[in-house]
């Protein structure tokens, strides 16, 4: 399979994507607005809290092509931010006060100035300091055979999907063979001591749904996970985090493919939960593209919605700004709200 | 004029069925989500034991909903299956086993 953007799919250009969502059921009526449904439980407009997380995406080039991918990555994609990029991320991040940096991509991991970033930022002394990983990655080539130990020396927080924990689930969504590299990469960061009691060295699994499904219980999904791969694999790790998948790029191509679409967004709308609209990951994250320019989170990256500020990249960064912009929303913004609710850190609601 | 019997919107609207009797209709569904916590039984499994129900009783509402809640809590296909054939054999088999009584009732009246 090949991106979007490769295919040259009409969905590849965000502005499509966004008249989906001002269209059809949105615009007949049958279905409210996000708008204006943060507007009825009086939450509009989203204004962020505190900031805490600077996600910075590397770029969109990736090992794999996942079939739910938000982002559109895979091997086709070329788009890799500079070391001038990521110099700025870093002067920006310390002057932002965020205690989380939170790396993405893509496979993050690709980029031939990763290790540089990560060196230069762990000197910065963020609490947390997050890799998100395939993991499929750390077994690719000889090259990244040695990422565990260097995660552990720069004192890395590693965040890796794993669709399921078996085999069947997993490569249907990720590809062939997915599942067996992702084990044997799990091993090896096990080994360093990823995962492990004591060692402080975190290991967080991150799971969607293999469909147009919402996920079901962190806590009982992760009890599932925690004590398959224990028994199966003898891996370990810290949290597993439930994430909904946001109907954006690859996913709403089959949902709309699978005709799916408004079956899914009628899920999420009727899943709406007020309280997870006071936790939405965008209260406290700004999302850098490659290219340095700002977003409200990763799905607006994608969807080109930057930050509604005069300012909209990190050469006109201006922290005081971006605290009082209001968060720009649109019909995707409903996954996140649904149910527990959505973040790159799982639900966010009891 | 409706066109089929069944609506699957009307599975949204299974609450409303209170509006016409209030403390009946409260009294049900703290039974049903009672019922469904976990307990002896995992809610997975209690999971499946429904979807496998719902087959019995050939009620299109709640096959909907249980394959989906299924999928939700990472049931597999294979699981899901097995458990709607049990669910046949058991329904099968109660049909057969009245072939006994069948065959009681042939011989008792026949010459």
């Amino acid at each position: 399979m090949k991106s979007l953007a490769k295919r040259k799919n009409s969905l590849a250009n965000p502005k499509n994507q966004i008249a989906l969502f001002n269209g059809g059921v949105f615009a007949n009526g049958e279905l409210p607005t996000f708008k204006n449904k943060v507007t009825e439980s009086n939450q509009y407009p989203l204004k962020p809290n505190k900031l805490e997380i600077f996600q910075v995406n590397l770029g969109y080039m990736c090992n794999q092509v996942c079939t739910h991918c938000h982002v559109d990555a895979g091997p086709d994609r070329k788009e890799i931010m500079t070391t001038e990029t990521m110099q700025l991320c870093l002067d920006k991040l310390k002057e932002s006060g965020a205690t989380t940096l939170d790396l993405t991509g893509g496979a993050p991991e690709m980029n031939p100035n990763f290790r540089w970033f990560v060196e230069e930022a762990s000197k910065i002394g963020v609490q947390d300091f997050i890799v998100r990983s395939n993991l499929t990655i750390l077994r690719a080539n000889k090259k990244y055979y040695d990422l565990p130990e260097f995660f552990k020396k720069h004192n890395v927080h590693v965040v890796s999907s794993l669709p399921f924990y078996k085999k069947g689930k997993t490569d249907k969504q990720r590809g062939d063979g997915v599942f067996d590299a992702s084990i044997e990469a799990l091993k090896e960061l096990n080994k360093v001591g990823y995962g492990i009691e004591g060692t402080g060295l975190k290991l967080d699994l991150v799971f969607n749904p293999a469909g147009a499904f919402l996920p079901g219980n962190q806590n009982e999904l992760e009890r599932e996970f925690k004590s398959a791969l224990k028994e199966d694999f003898d891996i370990t790790f810290n949290n597993l985090f439930c994430i909904t998948n946001l109907p954006i790029s690859r996913f709403l191509e089959f949902l709309v493919a699978s005709e799916n679409y408004e079956d899914y967004m009628d899920e999420l709308v009727d899943a709406y939960n007020p309280e997870a609209v006071k936790n939405v990951m965008c209260k406290n994250t700004i999302s850098v593209d490659w290219n340095g320019y700002l977003y409200d989170c990763d799905f607006n990256q994608q969807l080109d919605l930057k930050v509604a500020t005069q300012g909209k990249h990190l050469s006109d960064f201006n922290i005081d700004d971006l605290n009082n912009r209001q968060i720009v929303v649109s019909q995707h913004c409903y996954g996140c709200t649904a149910g527990a609710g959505s973040s790159c850190q799982g639900t966010i609601s009891n | 004029m409706q066109k089929t019997y069944y609506d699957p919107k009307d599975l949204k609207d299974f609450g409303k069925i209170s509006e016409w009797d209030q403390e009946l209709g409260e009294k049900f569904f703290e039974y049903y989500g009672k019922v469904f916590e976990e307990g002896a039984l995992t809610a997975r499994e209690k999971s499946l034991i429904a979807l496998a129900v719902s087959h019995t009783v050939q009620c299109a509402y709640c096959i909907d909903a249980y394959t989906s809640d299924g999928l939700k809590r990472g049931l597999e296909r294979e699981e899901m299956m097995e458990a709607v054939h049990v669910a046949a054999a058991i329904k099968s088999g109660a049909t057969l086993v009245h072939g006994v009584q069948m065959m009681k009732k042939y011989d008792k009246l026949s010459m």
